[in-house]
């Protein structure tokens, strides 16, 4: 599985030297292809496929991009809708192959795209939790293990087995969150920053990700607030109809997109 | 030292994966706790706000069963083998529902998990396994009411019952490679699960499952013969009437169903499995 050779590794981990690579993109391509027409039926689709009309448009999400992110960096990614954020942060989660290039991700990945997958309101909140929780690819152990956790930084122990439907949206993605973020990931994935519950419990979740960064999780965050980027952010990449327009020092990328 | 632990770290290079056939396997193992939840997650649900709960799971059967007995008993009277009619048609009906809830169901579940596919990393053939799993459990389930039936009609319960495992196994693997091969068609296409509902109402009339196969002509019996669930279904009441494991035709026919069905779905939803990641 690892392709690095030894010495490579060496030279990373040297001390003193530049961080070693937590995610290397290698001339990524991404190619949707998208039906022309939506064709629902089996019927349709063999009609169409005997007068040759079944079209599909080729559209390239993502053009040879390449990057290289260290560990422990925050680093965002900047662009207009459509530019390609979300494609780039699905395949570092490995919910999307690339259609030509490399995609090299080392360490184990927290996407924080959906919080609560596959949440069923008929199940209990700690139903949920071990649902949800193996979901993201936790061991039934390792659930046990950080439940208690769990429960506490949601603040839900009161309603705990009570059926999720009776929770308030605000509970849910406290719950959701809880999971999410029960133990440190080595590469945290951040489509926007979260509004989740009130205020008091956003302080807490920021709370959560600084900790994190402190302890030498490397993020990537994509983000329409520049303020936010600029905050946040050492490295950044400006993306732009799928091609890396500008990479380097956030501030100057920011620049560089507002001069565009 | 902070070397070791960076070795230590899982590393996903997507230009080192394997053959997707052996990827999704090793993958389908990782996540074996998420399989045993999905599965908990469908039994539970199904009977969370009724009285009677799992008891449901095993009245099902016998009281289609009942029915058909109280129907179909007297018409095929004249057959004399079918003095156990009850055992027949109920033996018959839960390994007929088994695969016909498996299938159907893991079409619902892939068409759910699609949304899921787009927004986190599953192994993609969790969702048919899902499906399965939660057969299994109902199938063990209704085994229960089945032997209740066997004693009070008076089928002797004879140490050939040990291999109901043997047909059962041949019958899961079946109805997975067909929920595989369906599973990946209903998300293309929104008509392929009500297509396949009126296609499994034809096809189980066409199974010997509450009508003995001797009331078809002798001329045309061989065409059971190309019915997969025809085997599949001798095999599974054979150990029950027989007191025997079926003859070695039957076995074979089932095993190479069930065999190349499962390597078939296997090998072509892996292959394309990627895809469902792709579909905007």
């Amino acid at each position: 599985m690892n392709s690095l050779t030894a010495s490579e590794l060496r030279a990373e981990a040297g001390a003193g030297g530049p961080a070693p690579v937590a995610v290397r993109l290698e001339r990524v391509s991404v190619r949707y292809r998208v039906p022309r027409e939506r064709i629902n039926s089996i019927k349709e689709y063999a009609i169409r496929k005997l007068q040759r009309r079944v079209n599909h448009d080729e559209f390239e999400a993502l053009r040879e991009v390449s990057l290289e992110i260290r560990e422990g960096e925050v680093f965002g990614i900047i662009g207009r809708n459509g530019a390609g954020k979300s494609t780039l942060l699905k395949l570092v989660s490995r919910i999307l192959p690339p259609t030509r290039g490399r995609v090299w991700v080392r360490g184990r990945v927290a996407p924080m795209l959906e919080l609560g997958a596959g949440f069923h309101p008929e199940l209990s909140g700690r139903e949920n939790v071990f649902l949800n929780g193996t979901l993201l690819g936790f061991t039934h152990q390792r659930m046990r293990e950080l439940f208690d956790k769990i429960a506490d930084f949601a603040e839900l122990w009161d309603f705990i087995d009570a059926p999720l439907r009776t929770y308030s949206s605000g509970m849910t993605a406290r719950l959701g969150f809880a999971v999410a973020t029960a133990e440190r990931p080595d590469i945290l994935i951040v489509d926007e920053i979260l509004s989740v519950g009130d205020e008091a419990f956003q302080e807490k979740c920021q709370a959560r990700m600084l900790e994190f960064r402190e302890s030498g999780t490397t993020t990537l965050l994509v983000t329409h607030s520049m303020r936010l980027a600029e905050q946040m952010c050492n490295r950044a990449a400006w993306l732009d109809h799928g091609a890396v327009r500008a990479v380097g020092e956030t501030s100057k990328v920011i620049e560089r997109y507002h001069g565009a | 030292m902070q070397a070791e632990q960076s070795l230590a770290k899982p590393v996903y290079d997507s230009a080192a994966r394997r053959a997707p056939w052996v990827e999704e396997f090793s993958a389908l193992w990782r996540y074996r706790d998420l399989l045993a939840q999905l599965v908990a997650r469908n039994i539970k649900t199904r009977y969370k706000r009724s009285v009677l709960g799992i008891v449901w799971t095993m009245l099902n059967p016998l009281l289609m069963m009942l029915v058909l007995t109280g129907v179909f008993s007297g018409i095929f009277r004249f057959s004399l083998q079918f003095e156990f009619y009850a055992v027949y048609a109920l033996a018959g009906l839960i390994v007929w529902n088994f695969f016909a809830q498996t299938t159907s169901h893991a079409m619902s579940e892939l068409l759910w998990g699609s949304n899921l596919l787009h927004r986190i990393y599953v192994p993609r053939a969790i969702f048919a396994a899902t499906a399965l799993g939660t057969g299994l459990v109902n199938l063990l389930l209704s085994l229960v009411p089945l032997l209740v039936v066997m004693v009070i009609t008076g089928v002797p319960l004879r140490p050939s019952l040990l291999f109901l495992p043997v047909p059962i196994l041949l019958t899961a693997m079946f109805a997975l490679g067909m929920s595989l091969i369906l599973s990946r068609l209903a998300v293309y296409f929104a008509d392929v699960l009500e297509m396949y509902q009126i296609l499994l109402t034809v096809w189980m009339y066409l199974t010997p499952i509450v009508y003995p196969k001797e009331i078809i002509p002798v001329q045309h019996r061989w065409l059971f013969n190309l019915n997969p669930m025809y085997h599949l279904l001798e095999l599974f009441r054979a150990p029950i009437y027989v007191g025997w494991l079926a003859g070695p035709k039957t076995v074979a026919a089932a095993a190479a169903a069930a065999v190349v069905t499962l390597a078939v779905g296997w090998w072509t939803f892996t292959r394309k499995a990627d895809e469902l990641a792709y579909r905007v």
